[in-house]
């Protein structure tokens, strides 16, 4: 198959280094859904600081002398936005579009794609990170809880891709 | 030596400017392997495009050997690298209604961040779920705690549960990979697409 994307072994081997430097430097993996936790603990803290105080949840990451948008993997989320528009742009591929099955519409995409979005934001929480956090960074330092999140993530998807078949073949 | 930041040979001062760059590397390779498509990414559960197998595996292997060689030539001190604690449950549970949120949305949190960085506007409704199912869980925190908390088994590493050394455990997940491979390769020759 022709491709114009990078060699996915190669893209791998790449990817594989970029989580050892960060293994390497600060001595842990990469993540994503906890860059997006921080900013909905700071938000809802702007919104209502009493509440944060008061919430089991929040509590932990407000409070004096802690500042959830000083962390690690929302300067790393940051990155991945510049990395990401600058192979983007290198590659001709900087376009505002909505992606989706032709055989599906527009407004059908998107409802998929915020309903997807809504459970995989609370699962991410539920299971202690997402595909790079928990699964990814932790099959990488052999954790049990990385190869059970890759097994549950990956199988899950696969058992319900049936169901779901119509929104992309 | 390694890791730097917690053993201060580096000055914590510097981790979040040596996060940014890390996430430079992060985002750049994931939209040059093609994580910035959802039909790309989709396509590993319809076997027409199998990237996300190869790219995924690869990643993870590369890191895990990476961190064994380190540790062998006394360049990383493994005691001192962060692994994730073990809560079976929610593990469990959390991937679960993650893999659902997958094949739905088509999207994980890191890909949708890439996706949208190049103006996939799916991408970023998707990220405004996240924002909405994080939001969802804080509140309902206090009714999930304790299947949240159940299960726990502490930093276990999987060598460790098998009782087998670290390197073994790694030359295992490059077999299973290998065969894995092989299939995803076989299954987009069977399932042919053109390239999105």
């Amino acid at each position: 198959m022709k491709t114009k994307y990078m060699n996915p072994y190669l893209a791998g081997v790449l990817l594989g280094l970029v989580l050892l430097m960060a293994f390497f430097f600060s001595g842990r993996g990469l993540g994503a859904s906890g860059a997006v936790k921080s900013v909905v603990v700071s938000a809802v803290d702007i919104v209502a600081p009493e509440h944060t105080a008061n919430s089991a949840y929040y509590s932990k990451y407000v409070g004096e002398g802690k500042s959830p948008m000083k962390s690690w993997l929302v300067f790393e989320m940051i990155g991945v936005l510049v990395g990401g528009f600058l192979s983007g742009a290198l590659a001709g591929r900087l376009k505002w579009k909505v992606e989706h099955f032709p055989g599906i519409t527009v407004n059908r995409r998107l409802i998929f794609a915020a309903m997807g979005g809504i459970l995989f934001g609370f699962g991410s929480q539920l299971g202690r990170g997402c595909t790079s956090g928990s699964a990814l960074s932790g099959m990488a330092s052999l954790s049990v809880a990385g190869f059970v999140s890759m097994m549950a993530i990956f199988g899950t998807a696969f058992v319900l891709a049936y169901f779901f078949r119509k929104n992309w073949i | 030596m390694g890791p730097l930041v917690p053993q201060e040979i580096i000055s914590a001062s510097w981790n979040l400017f040596i996060a940014f760059g890390i996430g430079i590397g992060f985002g750049f390779v994931l939209e040059q392997a093609g994580f910035s498509s959802s039909r790309k990414l989709a396509g590993m559960f319809y076997g027409y495009d199998t990237v996300v197998l190869k790219v995924f595996f690869t990643g993870a292997i590369t890191a895990m050997l990476g961190l064994l060689f380190f540790s062998l030539f006394g360049w990383i001190d493994l005691s001192l690298i962060y692994v994730n604690p073990t809560f079976l449950w929610s593990a469990i549970g959390g991937g679960v209604i993650m893999g659902a949120g997958f094949i739905i949305g088509g999207f994980c949190p890191g890909t949708s961040v890439c996706a949208a960085a190049i103006g996939k506007i799916d991408a970023m409704v998707f990220i405004g779920g996240i924002f909405l199912g994080i939001f969802f869980f804080a509140e309902g925190y206090p009714l999930i705690k304790d299947f949240y908390m159940a299960g726990s088994f502490g930093p276990i590493k999987i060598s460790d549960f098998f009782g087998i050394s670290g390197g073994v455990m790694a030359f295992l997940v490059i077999i299973a990979a290998l065969v894995m491979f092989k299939l995803g390769e076989l299954a987009e020759k069977k399932w042919p697409r053109e390239e999105y």
